[in-house]
């Protein structure tokens, strides 16, 4: 977006101040649990291990997160999405096998790129019909569109298990994606340091398309007041299918990369991950991609600290988490949306 | 009647209902093309519900709007704002996300920003050019109702319709204010107002309409409401010397 006018200069605008706490949070958690783990390079590694976890949930998140920002949509089969990414990835890698396992590089690469965009756009198709068919109809209303996507998410899990069976499935990873780096002592996994790469790619993406496009300034107008938008003479009908569908493509990537990540697993890969979903966003506060980014890091290491310190709690230490954070702050990180 | 031509906008007959809810009753509204119209009437008599209705924002249950001689009943609200309406809500309605920059950009729908009519607004609203760069959630009550006024003139405009604009703002920013609406008057773009400070209708408005219980219980010049001591205490329940 080209702009002719020569903004004031920058001399005389007050700097606005940054809210950088949350920012700070999921350094906090990673010292806090420094002693709790104990061992350093068992420390890093579950560091590691978390981020990489953070980032896979943030791409699963993101896009949820935006359609109930933007058209106050309460998706819950967003699921769907995720488990059409795995197993899609799965039926890409499965009779390439030869690819994921010779010893080059490049076709490791290549099998892998093709999984991930295969994942895609499966999960973007599927996202625009399920738009047409379970959303549009029940457009405002929050119980409906509950019952409509739930019901949604029950029918992919179904098509998934009639196609791939109710068993859990196995991959494995390309060949040069497995195994780990030393780090001292500290076994880096090599998948992880990628999905870091993957996850931060996505969220740099995601992060210059709304704020230097004008697609990107009318998606964070609307999601603040979508009526206004309306008004000023956009019409925002358009930019939800777009954010929906987009929304369904980062599902289907973090899906199989999420799917790669637990190496097994089964039709409710997808189901299982709405919860944790549902408490990023709460988290994140509604509307802020940064949030979402913060909230998924703040759940993928606490996740794997716990796992390790304390396996009795795990299953309750996202909720817990979810709770402080609200207590800190009712609204969630950074809260965006005015409703 | 003091028409100064064709009516610009004109709601014959509008009925709104919110949920359950009957707000207006048949409103006949002419806003005349050019010169500002001013519509008044106490808390809660529908001046807000009928601009609202006029943006589309809601619908007219019965009754039909003509914009420029197009009837615009059951257009939605981008088709009328494209149409060349401004709308500065009640609320505002600013983009607390964005910056100051970025709500006047999205604001100019061919995308560009005229460097002409951003002077005029800077130098109308000069905050406006002070924080350019920061967040418009982080401006004042004051600051945010002149960028959401700085947003609706940013391109060209046929209509203005600005609910409430001095709502909340000090004295001396209402005068200036005043300023800046006659200005905007002087290039020969509409207004419709809805306003309760009477010192400000008085001086900006050339016809004024009346509303009670969502109908139009008055419509006239402006001169001839500001000169009738009687009527203004009728319609509106205030007296001139009380609000001078
Ligand atoms: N969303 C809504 N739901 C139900 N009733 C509403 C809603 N909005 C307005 N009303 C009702 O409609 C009537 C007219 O409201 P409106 O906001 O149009 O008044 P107004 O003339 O703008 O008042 P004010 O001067 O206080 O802004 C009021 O009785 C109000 O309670
Ligand atoms: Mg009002």
């Amino acid at each position: 977006m080209s702009n002719p006018v020569t903004a004031p200069t920058t001399s005389d605008i007050p700097r606005q101040p940054l809210d950088w706490l949350p920012v700070a949070l999921p350094l906090m958690v990673a010292i806090a649990a420094f002693p709790l783990v104990g061992n350093p390079w068992t420390w890093l590694t579950l560091t590691v291990a978390g981020l990489a976890m953070g980032m896979i949930i943030f791409m699963v998140s993101s896009g949820l997160m935006l359609v109930f920002g933007l058209m106050d949509v309460l998706n819950f089969g967003h699921g769907a999405f995720i488990a059409l990414g795995a197993y899609v990835g799965l039926a890409v890698l499965m009779p390439l096998t030869p690819w994921v396992e010779a010893t080059s590089v490049l076709l490791n690469s290549a099998v892998f790129a093709l999984a991930l965009c295969a994942g895609v756009i499966v999960a973007g198709v599927v996202g625009f019909v399920f738009d047409r068919l379970l959303i549009q109809p029940v457009y405002g209303n929050h119980l409906k569109q509950i019952l409509m996507t739930t019901g949604g998410l029950i029918i992919v899990e179904q098509l998934i298990r009639a196609i791939w069976g109710s068993e859990t499935v196995s991959f494995n990873l390309p060949a040069s994606l497995r195994g780990s780096w030393l780090l001292g002592e500290a076994a880096v996994e090599r998948y992880r340091i990628v999905a870091l790469g993957i996850g931060s790619a996505v969220f740099l993406g995601l992060l210059l398309v709304l704020t230097r496009t004008r697609i990107g300034l009318m998606i964070r107008a609307g999601v603040e007041n979508r009526e206004m938008l309306e008004a000023m003479g956009y019409r925002t009908r358009h930019l939800f299918v777009g954010v929906f569908v987009v929304g369904a493509m980062l599902a289907g990537l973090g899906g199989v990369m999420w799917g790669l990540y637990l190496q097994n697993f089964t039709a409710s890969i997808g189901a299982q991950i709405n919860v944790l979903i549902f408490i990023v966003i709460i988290i994140g506060g509604l509307g802020s991609t940064t949030g979402c980014l913060i909230g998924a890091l703040l759940v993928g290491l606490t996740s794997n600290y716990v796992g390790f310190a304390a396996p009795k709690i795990a299953l309750f230490s996202n909720i817990l988490l979810m709770l402080l954070i609200l207590l800190w702050r009712p609204q969630g990180l950074y809260r965006v949306v005015d409703r | 009647m003091t028409d100064k031509g064709a009516p610009l906008l004109a709601l014959d007959k509008v009925e709104t209902r919110i949920g359950p809810y009957h707000i207006l009753h048949g409103v006949d509204l002419v806003v005349p093309e050019g010169g500002a119209t001013m519509l008044l009437g106490r808390n809660g008599a529908g001046k807000t519900t009928t601009a609202r209705t006029v943006m589309a924002l809601w619908r007219a249950s019965a009754g039909s709007i003509t914009f420029g001689g197009r009837d615009i009943t059951r257009e939605d609200a981008p088709t009328i704002a494209r149409l060349g309406v401004g709308y500065v809500p009640e609320s505002m309605g600013i983009f607390s996300d964005l910056t100051v920059a970025e709500n006047l950009r999205l604001a100019a729908i061919s995308g560009h920003l005229d460097p002409k009519r951003l002077d005029v607004i800077f130098s109308a609203f000069p905050a406006i050019k002070r924080f350019w760069l920061g967040r418009a959630g982080t401006l004042s009550g004051g600051q945010k109702q002149m960028l959401s006024i700085a947003r609706a003139i940013v391109e060209p405009r046929r209509l203005l319709i600005i609910d409430e604009p001095t709502k909340g703002l000090a004295p001396a920013i209402i005068a200036n204010m005043i300023g800046v609406f006659r200005d905007l008057k002087a290039t020969g773009v509409t207004i419709l107002m809805i306003e309760q400070n009477f010192a400000l209708a008085r001086a900006i408005g050339d016809t004024v309409a009346v509303m009670e219980d969502g109908r139009i219980v008055h419509h006239g010049s402006m001169a001839e409401l500001a000169d009738d001591d009687a009527l203004q205490r009728r319609l509106l329940g205030l007296s001139m010397s009380a609000h001078q």
